[in-house]
């Protein structure tokens, strides 16, 4: 007698797993990363592999020790936290505080609240606020790019992002349109985290997860037309106070955050009319932060917020039903 | 500096004083009146909540213990542990009626020795589900499924799927009887019994109702319904359903002749002491059942 | 042709996988013995009337129908009557069915067997339902349900459209692109009846796309031929579950059945090609329903073929025409592969539902490592029911079937688009399926109350 396989239908399946999404995210990273080995040598390597090496170590302990159950680091969702957390650092921290960071990204923000799939909030992000509130000079200490294949010799200077400079001159009562930003815009739009120096790389990766159908083209999309949006507002009304939304744009870690962060599907609405209101959400808590609020970039913290409201959308955005006829 | 002081006591006392004076009102007013009995009651119960008693939950059965105890003066007909209803009985008052201690026990001995399986199931872990999928592994269509609906349900983590047996296996120690599980099995494998005298049962450890041949072929333990253990019984206890052998536990006296008699090993008697070379069976299910 | 069209929402693409698509209808030969199950359609099954010993001829009534779901059974072989006794249907359950040896090949008076067209509709209205229901002619698509029933329109709604589902959006299956091509003519004047039947005067044939030679032949048959006025074939686009009834009308004519009702809300009747066939063959032939045309088919099977075969026929037959059981067959299904059925063992007999039998290979056959939910709502985009299946399985296993129900599981097709994308694997329409039953037993319970 034949050992046949009973199961509920369907009995064929798409293909799609969970490996094969986290190892797309994992490709679409990379562009992001040569990028960023470009500009910080070593120094982003070094980063870049103590925050992932640091993040499945960390999931493994706890699933073999603490959790004792199935090992599941194969499906490299620790190792997207891992990259995306290093893409949040600037490439000259200690790697005792990268240790640090991704312990409480993967202890605190993922695998207290049941592993992969479970967490509220994007863990990259919890490891990166949990860093910037307990090391806020090392983390708002960022070395000038130094790109591999140039002759510049300028390891030992550092400066602030591009943001950073902004609200510091606003704060100090300089104009924003007399900002010396825009005659040495080569010097900053190059200055901060591993991944906020590379928007064309990750807007490449970007495309690559869209046509990949694993993230949906309209989150990004949204986000960053919210920022847009009321960043150029702000500029027609007042352009003394508010610099051009194209250093909104593509300064900071706007693209990092709307293509890889907001789009994690842990931690982001189930519809797309959800999506819609997450994007917008994010996006408008972004530029707020940033023009009114005491940090100079407002990505992690606005990806956050919304994060927390993420079970509310669900549970208020429905999709459309068919045969809409409310139950009898 | 002592004014603000002074001032901010008197106004905090006289405030404090206010608010305890009207919750006291309050509370007078609005005293529901309860018998602390059934917070008494409800302490010594389980807190389980299992339902096995017929009530919502502890609380209702303590309550409907304290109702009966003070209308009828006896607590008759309410249902929990003997441990439990003894204690029960001690709270309030009264002498522990003798009520029987009851058992569930899983009338089928499938497994994956006894019942080859010969598909194999992928899905969700419901009985309930795969039951309207297939007949099961084995082809038997009464059998124990082994995807636990039962140990879901159990409130007292007293039943468990055996990994290498395949079925549903009680824990004897834990199980109160309560009937949650007959009540969560979709294909009515449980039953609850008299736990019996020193903890002896002897039962039809199978359910199935097709007929004889079928039965044979899908599992080697399986009661043909040959009705030899019926006309072995001295004390008619044993009945025929159909095609299956029940043995009525009110009238069992415990011989363990229907046991002796069974071709196919289908009569199961648990926890009674080995007896000379005869009968293997029944050391086995000893043995495992003190493991 | 009208342009191509689809439904609204949701909605997989899975390999089509249509094997046998060019394989022409083969009459498979008469078994030496028969099956013949009494339940073969949705509803009661049917009550014996003939006993052990009986001789029987083809085409003679063997059970009638029981309550009002219910459907006529016949004998598709003539011989004797062996014994009424229980036979293990695909699912491993035994069920009640008449055994035949047979004996020749004699048709019960009456029935004309020859291939002429007969396109000229005799009978009144009532007449063909009346038909329909003797012949014991129900749903061949896979749910069963007695067309007789179908067609008769309750007296204050009334029929626009009749839609015949042609989109066999099922990948593997073949028998109705073949019946198509095959009996082209024949079909057309089934639908000419159904019309008739239900009284509308226009009929929308749905195929998809991947069917454009039979797709291209009716439409010229239609416009040919003015006696076909009123029969419009509709290319819907190649896409799961395009055939799905509530799907198949919102791509045919734009209206959406309400949630809970059923298709004549919206003024149609679907029915499937295969039993359009058999409402052709039982009104103008006055032959009951004792053979359908079932795929063989699967990706390791040398011969994948469809055969016209005789009810009650054993599965192991139809298997061994075309070259055996494949070595590396870890499930065999009866239907499709999006919705049939798994079966437990080799031997069932062929029932009026029994569109395909398909060979799974160990490849295809769905990897079930399933791990965590990733949220990451690809099962809410592919319903196309516009259902959200993660959260209906989280209900349905904490056993919350009041929430299930205000979700509105009751409106699950069950089609298994969610389950087909979801990257978790995990089984999420065994676990609807489920809550499903479960929430109907609580809303029949209170509506009881």
């Amino acid at each position: 007698m034949n050992n046949y396989l009973i199961s509920g239908s369907p009995h064929i399946h798409g293909g799609e797993s969970t490996k094969k999404i986290m190892y797309s995210v994992i490709i679409a990273l990379m562009p992001a990363f040569l990028f960023s080995i470009y500009y910080f040598g070593f120094n982003a390597v070094r980063v870049t592999l103590i925050s992932v090496a640091a993040c499945v170590l960390t999931e493994w302990l706890i699933q073999k020790y603490l959790l004792k159950g199935e090992c599941t680091i194969g499906d490299g969702s620790a190792i997207i936290t891992g990259m995306l957390l290093a893409f949040n650092l600037p490439s000259n921290i200690p790697a005792w505080m990268i240790i640090v960071g991704s312990i409480v990204a993967i202890g605190i923000g993922k695998m207290s609240f049941g592993g992969l799939g479970n967490n509220p909030f994007n863990p990259a992000l919890v490891g990166r606020v949990f860093m910037l509130i307990s090391f806020p000079v090392a983390m708002t200490t960022w070395p000038t790019p130094n790109p591999i294949f140039s002759n510049a010799v300028t390891d030992a200077i550092t400066g602030p992002t591009v943001l950073g400079y902004i609200q510091e001159g606003l704060a100090k009562g300089i104009p924003a349109n007399e900002l010396t930003i825009y005659e040495n815009i080569e010097q900053f739009i190059y200055s901060g985290s591993l991944g906020e120096i590379g928007s064309i790389a990750i807007i490449i990766g970007g495309i690559f997860l869209i046509f990949r159908k694993v993230i949906d083209w309209q989150t990004p999309v949204i986000i960053i037309a919210t920022v847009g949006i009321i960043s150029t507002v702000c500029w027609l009304i007042d352009p003394t106070q508010f610099v051009h939304p194209m250093i909104h744009i593509f300064g900071g870690g706007l693209m990092l955050g709307a293509f890889f962060m907001a789009t994690d599907m842990a931690t982001s609405p189930m519809t797309m009319k959800g999506k819609i209101v997450f994007s917008i959400g994010v996006g408008a808590l972004t530029i707020i932060i940033r023009l009114w609020g005491a940090y100079p970039e407002g990505m992690s913290f606005a990806i956050l917020i919304m994060n927390a409201f993420v079970p509310l959308i669900n549970k208020a955005c429905k999709p459309k039903r068919f045969g809409n006829n409310p139950v009898k | 500096m002592n004014d603000i002081l002074l001032y901010s006591l008197i106004v905090l006392g006289v405030l404090g004083g206010i608010l305890a004076i009207i919750l006291y009102i309050v509370a007078q007013k609005f005293k529901v009146e309860e018998n602390p009995l059934i917070d008494e009651v409800e302490g010594v119960l389980s807190g389980a909540n299992c339902g096995g008693c017929g009530f919502a939950g502890c609380r209702a059965f303590a309550e409907a213990c304290v109702k009966s105890a003070h209308d009828k003066n006896n607590i008759s007909g309410l249902v929990c542990t003997s441990s439990d209803m003894s204690k029960v009985a001690g709270v309030l008052g009264l002498t522990a009626e003798a009520a029987e201690p009851k058992i569930a026990v899983v009338r089928c001995n499938g497994t994956c020795e006894n019942a080859p399986k010969k598909t194999h199931y992928e899905g969700a872990d419901i009985c309930a589900f795969a039951h309207t999928l297939y007949a099961g592994g084995s082809g038997c269509p009464n059998a124990c499924l082994g995807l636990g609906d039962c140990v879901k349900k159990c409130a007292f983590d007293a039943i468990h799927i055996d990994k290498e047996k395949g079925i549903a296996v009680v824990d004897e120690d834990k199980c109160v009887g309560c009937g949650t599980c007959t009540k969560a099995c979709p294909r009515g494998v449980i039953e609850i019994r008299p736990k019996g005298k020193n903890n002896r049962r002897i039962y039809v450890s199978c359910v199935n109702i097709e007929k004889g041949a079928i039965a044979m072929k899908n599992c080697k333990v399986s009661c043909i319904g040959c009705q030899k253990c019926l006309k072995e019984c001295p004390f008619e206890a044993i009945e025929m359903r159909g095609t299956l052998a029940y043995i009525n536990p009110d009238k069992c006296k415990q011989c363990r002749k229907c046991v002796d008699v069974c071709p196919r090993g289908s009569i199961l008697a648990v926890n009674f002491p080995p007896r000379k070379p005869k009968v293997e069976l029944t050391e086995s299910v000893n043995n495992e059942s003190k493991e | 042709m009208n342009p191509k069209k689809t439904f609204s929402k949701g909605g997989v693409h899975p390999e089509e996988n249509k094997l046998s698509s060019d394989k022409p209808i083969i009459t498979f030969p008469v078994p030496k013995q028969v099956i013949i199950p009494l339940g073969q359609c949705l509803g009661a099954p049917a009550e014996a009337i003939v006993k052990k010993g009986d001789e029987v001829k083809v085409g003679q009534l063997i059970g009638t129908a029981k309550g009002f779901i219910s459907a006529n059974v016949h004998s598709s072989v003539s011989g004797k009557v062996i014994k009424i006794d229980e036979v293990m249907d695909h699912t491993g359950y035994r069920k009640p069915a008449i055994f035949i040896d047979v004996e020749g090949d004699e048709w019960l008076e009456g029935i004309d067997t020859s291939d002429k067209l007969v396109g000229e509709i005799t009978l009144s209205r009532e007449e063909i339902i009346n038909r329909v229901k003797d012949h014991g002619i129900v749903g061949m698509g896979g749910a069963t349900f007695p067309t007789n029933v179908k067609l008769s329109i309750p007296k204050d709604k009334k029929a626009d459209f009749v839609i015949i589902n042609a989109a066999e959006c099922e990948p593997y299956l073949t028998c109705d692109n073949r019946l198509l091509l095959e009996k082209s003519h024949e079909f057309l004047v089934g639908v000419k009846i159904l019309m008739k039947a239900v009284n509308a005067p226009k009929a929308i044939i749905g195929i998809e796309v991947n069917k454009l030679e039979a797709a291209t032949l009716i439409d010229n048959i239609i416009k040919g031929d003015e006696y076909y006025h009123g029969i419009e074939v509709q290319p819907l686009q190649t896409k799961y579950p395009q055939g799905g009834e509530k799907q198949l009308i919102k791509a045919c004519t734009g209206r959406e059945v309400p949630s809970g009702k059923l298709p004549i809300e919206t003024g149609c009747v679907v029915v499937n090609v295969a039993s359009t066939y058999a409402i052709y063959e039982a009104v103008q032939k006055n032959k009951p329903l004792i053979s359908r045309v079932v795929t063989v088919t699967g990706k390791s099977v040398k011969d994948p073929s469809n055969f016209m075969v005789r009810i009650g026929t054993s599965s192991m037959e139809l298997i061994n025409a075309v070259g055996g059981l494949p070595e590396n067959t870890t499930n065999i299904i009866n239907g499709g592969p999006m919705m049939g059925k798994s079966v437990s063992v080799n031997e069932f007999p062929v029932i009026k539902g029994t569109s395909g039998i398909l060979m799974i290979t160990d490849k295809e056959a769905q990897p079930r490592q399933v791990s965590n939910c990733l949220r990451c709502g690809k099962c809410v985009s592919a319903c196309p029911m516009g259902l959200e299946p993660y959260l209906l399985c989280r209900l349905s296993k904490n056993n919350m079937f009041e929430d299930t129900e205000i979700n509105r599981i009751m409106d699950c097709i069950e089609c298994g688009s969610c389950e087909f994308t979801c990257p978790a694997n995990i089984p999420l329409l065994d676990y609807i399926r489920y809550g499903k039953n479960k929430t109907g037993q609580l809303i029949r319970s209170r509506n009881q109350k």
